[in-house]
């Protein structure tokens, strides 16, 4: 890496994409700055995965100016490309090559001298814990490897600047958390990083990230930001019958949304609600609360407030 | 490194990457090897422009020792077969009709009469002098399913059959109106002719099926998103894939000339180099022609479809089957954009002919402007973008 950049890595204003009749992109702006790592949450087809290919050169925006690592886009694609790393949503290695095979063909591919490449394959190999499976097929690997294997071949040419589609999709929550430590080593070494995402867990841990709605950006910040600004406080409520009381909750114009969680409801109230523990036990609820508490808001609270609808952290795809 | 020097490397990984999957890809290779050495047996043996054994009919009239005699010698030119016998005509017509025979021979019952007129005048000759009402008669008569070409053509052959050993008379009787020297392949063997022809139409499949599937294949199976977001340039991706495939090739070729030598006795007349440029500028133009193929096409499977509407008019109009200069001067125009056209015309005159460089010099300039505008335009095609 160069030296310390301090414009921002990605600069995007307007950014618009049609498919035809379907505005996939719709006004993005966006500023991504340098040695952070910057996050896209949002439900499958809200257009990160569109806004990814745009900000990588793959595809022409139909509208509104980028800028990546100082590049117009989409003019001077084929000289970013040397700068950036991408990681697709899909494993877009070959399972019909070995791990060491596939790091070869991607060195060469960079122009990266052969010593440079021998020693950059076998640091990566020791980085991401592969060495053992060095001469194993990438189609015979699991989830959590080929996801490694991808961020290694990504990675090999040092990019100041690293897309990743999202990394995680088909991979255990403990691969993922070791998966991210590496993220956080490669901010360390100088790179910056735009990942996309619809796991609230993963969102929580970028330094800003932007919420993503059928296209529309909904919200962007730090994640404490974003919850300080969520216009919601949030309440914890039991109760004998939840299913009939989340009705109840949910029907009342102040209440944003009631989620059930375990044995818990968790019923997020609008701000103009001074103290929302004491507005609900002057509500005549039906079953009666047993306990009201209010509770630290989460980014997944955020979410529901932005954007109007409801990702589970579960791993369901559309 | 200089950039040029860097586009080479990027070319050779790529190649070297084609290379690594190909020797993975059993099933692949199998073909390579199997495909040509399968096709050139079964054609070299089952191709066959000299229709013999033809299954025919025969309607006996006269019943006579001439008759069967007469239906000996017929017999004895290996033309045709008579499987079914029949009274009269109307069964025999029956018979054709059905498919069970594709000609009937009728002898009529004063076979003898006809036979001593035409032998009384004409020497034994079919055709006596039309001038002489009497002796113009035919001895008898062929009813033919004039449907296939062939089998028409290779009956009426029989028109001239002379009769001189049924009227016991030297042969030496009959003198044809021309001399006939038959060169390059004097015992009319098929497999002369098909053989070198068959080297085009395998290596047009082969070549072609494998690049058209190339381009797409990457695409199909998700890779080709991580390839288009490296410095890797059009042309080199384009290089890296055909360039393993030209040895392929060259195995193919080797494999067919070596056996169609071993078991059909096929020679090289001509000069081997000649072969060699012949061989590798059709080469270049099938896998260029493919790679085109692999821009247009979304899927695998839209690739095979596009190869086998390439190899169909490869086959039939290319002078394989049927000779280039007895087909209707706009076909011809067709044959000529295919490059198995020129192959077939270089391959057939080096091995059959004694053709040397110069010969050839033309078709493989031709074929070399075709590999050259087919990497121009795949190039071109191929975007580095997904809208």
């Amino acid at each position: 890496m160069t030296e310390p950049v301090t414009d921002p890595v990605i600069e995007a204003r307007g950014l618009t994409r049609r498919f035809g009749d379907l505005t996939a992109v719709d006004a993005l702006d966006l500023t991504v700055e340098p040695r952070t790592i910057y996050g896209f949450l949002g439900p499958n087809g809200c257009g990160k995965t569109t806004t990814v290919r745009m900000l990588t050169g793959l595809l022409t925006p139909s509208a509104g100016r980028v800028r990546v690592l100082g590049h117009q886009l989409p003019r001077d694609a084929e000289r970013l490309k040397r700068q950036i790393g991408y990681m697709t949503q899909k494993f877009s290695l070959y399972d019909d090559l070995t791990v060491a095979e596939n790091l070869g063909f991607v060195a060469e591919i960079y122009g990266l001298g052969h010593r440079v490449a021998r020693q950059r394959i076998d640091a990566l190999l020791s980085t991401y814990a592969l060495e053992p499976m060095r001469n194993r097929r990438a189609g015979r690997m699991s989830g959590g490897q080929r996801q490694r294997l991808a961020l290694a071949a990504a990675t090999i040419h040092e990019p100041a600047l690293l897309f990743l589609d999202e990394p995680t999709s088909a991979v255990d929550p403990e691969n993922r958390r070791d998966f991210w430590e590496r993220l956080f080593d490669l901010v360390d070494a100088g790179a910056s990083i735009l990942v996309s995402t619809h796991y609230m867990d993963e969102a929580e841990r970028c330094h800003r990230l932007a919420i993503m709605e059928s296209g529309h950006k909904r919200a962007d910040g730090s994640p404490d930001e974003l919850m300080a600004a969520m216009g919601a406080q949030v309440v914890e409520v039991e109760a004998p019958n939840l299913r009939a009381l989340k009705q109840r909750l949910s029907a009342l114009p102040e209440v944003i949304s009631a989620a059930q969680l375990g044995s818990r409801l968790r019923v997020l109230v609008a701000d103009r609600i001074h103290d929302p523990v004491a507005w609900l036990r002057t509500q005549p609820l039906e079953p009666v609360p047993t306990a009201l508490e209010s509770a630290r808001p989460s980014l997944e609270d955020v979410f529901v407030t932005s954007t109007g609808s409801h990702v589970g952290t579960g791993g369901q795809r559309a | 490194m200089s950039a040029l020097l860097q586009s080479v490397r990027r070319v050779l990984a790529i190649l070297s990457k084609e290379l690594t999957q190909l020797r993975r890809d059993r099933t692949t290779l199998g073909m390579v090897i199997m495909i040509p050495l399968i096709q050139l047996v079964l054609f070299g043996y089952a191709i066959n422009t000299n229709v013999r054994h033809i299954p025919a009919a025969l309607v006996d009239q006269a019943n006579t020792g001439l008759s069967r005699a007469l239906t000996e010698a017929v017999e004895a030119t290996q033309v045709v077969r008579f499987t079914e016998r029949y009274v009269d005509i109307p069964a025999a017509q029956d018979a054709i009709v059905q498919g069970r025979v594709r000609a009937a021979f009728i002898i009529p019952p004063d076979l003898s009469q006809r036979v001593a007129r035409s032998g009384s005048v004409g020497a034994g000759l079919a055709t006596p002098p039309s001038t002489d009402e009497q002796t113009s008669r035919p001895v008898a008569q062929w009813i033919v399913d004039g449907s296939d070409t062939m089998i028409a053509g290779a009956i009426k052959g029989l028109r001239a059959m002379p009769l001189t050993e049924l009227l016991r008379r030297p042969a030496n009787r009959t003198t044809p109106t021309f001399a006939v020297a038959l060169f390059f392949n004097p015992e009319q063997r098929s497999a002369i002719n098909i053989v070198p022809g068959l080297v085009a139409v395998i290596l047009t499949m082969t070549m072609v099926m494998f690049t058209s599937a190339a381009i797409v294949r990457e695409s199909e199976r998700g890779n080709m998103e991580m390839l288009i977001n490296t410095p890797v340039r059009p042309l080199e991706l384009m290089l890296g894939k055909i360039v393993p495939y030209i040895g392929i090739g060259l195995v193919q070729t080797a494999i067919i000339l070596l056996l169609g030598h071993l078991i059909f006795g096929v020679p090289l007349q001509g000069s081997p180099l000649a072969l060699a440029v012949a061989t590798l500028a059709f080469i270049g133009a099938s896998l260029a022609l493919g790679l085109v193929l692999s821009t247009i096409a979304t899927s695998q499977l839209q690739a095979m479809q596009m190869t086998v509407f390439i190899l169909l008019p490869s086959i039939l109009l290319s002078g394989f089957m049927f000779p280039y200069e007895g087909m209707p001067v706009p076909a011809q125009y067709i044959a000529e954009v295919l490059p198995a056209t020129h192959f077939m015309r270089m391959i057939r005159a080096v091995m059959l002919r004694d053709a040397g460089l110069t010969e050839v010099a033309g078709d493989s300039l031709w074929l070399l402007g075709f590999t050259l505008a087919g990497l121009l335009v795949a190039s071109l095609r191929f975007k580095k973008r997904l809208d």
